[in-house]
């Protein structure tokens, strides 16, 4: 390699890295403890991280307990109508936020297509902690999907066949195998999944509304920190950044993760 | 290297820099509620002066206010609020020049269509089962906030407390505010009376005048604009004999001279 090229990959590479943390830089440089206790002391800052932790938590609950069957339904399965499906289930990833929240009003809001079947007359989920839920569980869900259907793809069949042959009931065999053996993807994912969840925000800004205590989360409260105090939106983007960064110690620390990056 | 000359040149030109032949560029910043309004006066200008090409963008004025604050210079040339309050930080950090009043706006109760009945007017204001409202930032959110203030003068402490209590969001400009009740999520909310628009699945109900305070909308040239002169000329125009008609047409009231 010559100089002149060695130079402009070093430069190329620079410019991507430089774009990706000066930002995260700017968040942790610019405050100090004294101000971060400060901050974190606001008013609007333990309802929403309370709020956030609570959400996310039974967000990814929902995920693991409904998405864990359809990946394996999924993985299972290759006729033209389930690999739609499972082309669907990823649209929450593509989609602009606006349109979720909005998409999400339109079937779950109070005059949503489907408020007649869920809601007695006039209630509605829109605009309520359970609407925080539902938003992250939309977006989020995804992500563990894939990684999990890939998991369950790339499984080795004897190995359930053997544990048949021993006796194993199918419950059983996907407990105690299975489930083992693809730990660290699903782990991975789970983990990918709550971190989507933690920084929702354009859906359950529509869908859920912003009222500290109720809806308003880590990633509105920062929002609606930053038109009014920009420390105290600077000390929840630490926490978030913070948290952020476990994560991916967290799925990259996995053996054989599959999820993607 | 040289596919990197093309990508600069993209970068630059995406990074706002204004061409210096062809029409100047005017960026204004304007608060969500003249959207409308603005878009039409927009055009006006440009009738009135072709040598300049208006350019905005719509958003709470608290919103406009972080962006000016982070703005690059040139990046905005003048700036329209939906209150003084959120001018006057502004004009205190020396970013805009002196700000005029050039409208006023009256704000109002907007109740989704199926909630009337239990919400015919103002006063039945604390039956209803979810409100929604700006956030307190927001001009229209501290607006609203005044107005049941004032009310619970006359109608008992209880009136505004009640009415709070039932809040389920907090939006980021008054369209948003709007959008919920429309869209049927909230039974009411206070938005300005420009907002509304025929279509709207929405009944207006008119705040008493014992309650009632009104908005005032200053605009001021950006103290870094890059064309001065003609930010100049456009916020002297608001308050000329063209502008004021279609804001009239608009629904909105001229300024009050009296108090600034």
């Amino acid at each position: 390699m010559s100089l002149l090229t060695r130079l402009a990959l070093g430069l190329a590479a620079f410019a991507l890295v430089l774009l990706i943390l000066a930002p995260l830089v700017g968040i942790v440089a610019g405050t100090d403890v004294a101000s971060l206790m400060t901050a974190l002391q606001h008013p609007l800052v333990w309802p929403a991280l309370t709020l956030s932790l609570l959400t996310t938590a039974t967000s990814l609950a929902l995920i693991l307990l409904f998405g864990t069957p359809l990946a394996w339904l999924l993985s299972q399965r290759s006729g033209p109508g389930w690999r739609a499906l499972e082309a669907l289930m990823h649209m929450p990833v593509v989609l602009p936020p606006a349109v979720a929240g909005l998409g999400l009003l339109l079937a779950f809001g109070r005059d949503g297509w489907l408020s007649g079947v869920l809601y007695p007359r006039g209630a509605s989920l829109s605009l309520t902690t359970a609407a925080v839920v539902l938003a992250q569980t939309f977006v989020a869900a995804p992500f563990y999907l894939q990684a999990a259907t890939e998991a369950f793809r790339q499984l080795d069949p004897r190995l359930t066949l053997v544990a048949q042959t021993l006796g194993a009931s199918p419950a059983r065999r996907f407990f105690s195998v299975v489930l083992p053996v693809s730990r660290s993807a699903l782990v991975g994912g789970a983990a990918l999944s709550w971190a989507r969840a933690l920084g929702e925000f354009g859906a359950t800004l529509i869908f859920a509304g912003s009222l500290s205590g109720r809806t308003q989360t880590l990633a509105l409260a920062i929002y609606a920190a930053l038109e009014a105090d920009v420390r105290v939106a600077q000390a929840l983007s630490l926490v978030l950044v913070a948290v952020s960064l476990a994560v991916l110690v967290v799925v990259r620390l996995q053996p054989r993760a599959t999820a993607g990056p | 290297m040289r596919p990197l000359a093309p990508l600069l040149v993209v970068l630059v030109a995406l990074s706002g820099c204004k061409r210096s032949a062809g029409p100047q560029e005017l960026i204004v910043f304007a608060a969500a509620s003249l959207q409308t309004a603005f878009a039409e006066l927009g055009l006006a200008f440009e009738r009135a002066h072709p040598d300049v090409t208006v350019r905005f963008a719509f958003a709470g004025s608290q919103a406009l206010r972080t962006q000016i604050e982070h703005a690059a210079d040139g990046a905005v040339d003048v700036f329209a609020s939906a209150d003084w309050r959120t001018i006057d930080a502004l004009e205190a950090s020396g970013r805009v020049e002196a700000p005029m009043t050039f409208a006023r706006n009256e704000p109002v109760v907007v109740v989704r269509r199926n909630a009337q009945p239990a919400l015919p007017d103002f006063d039945a204001l604390p039956r209803v089962e979810r409100l929604v409202l700006a956030a307190p930032e927001v001009p229209i959110g501290a607006y609203a906030r005044t107005i049941l203030q004032r009310a619970s003068r006359t109608r008992g402490e209880s009136f505004g407390a009640t009415v709070l209590a039932r809040l389920v969001s907090n939006e980021l400009d008054t369209r948003q505010v709007l959008a919920k009740v429309a869209l049927g999520e909230a039974d009411a909310g206070i938005v300005y009376r420009t907002d509304v628009r025929p279509t709207d699945a929405v009944a207006v109900l008119t705040i008493p005048a014992d309650a009632l305070v009104l908005a005032s909308y200053p605009a001021a040239v950006v103290t870094r604009s890059d064309t001065p002169a003609q930010a100049r000329a456009f916020v002297d125009w608001l308050r000329g004999a063209d502008a004021q008609a279609i804001l009239r047409r608009h629904g909105f009231l001229p300024p009050d001279e009296a108090a600034r």
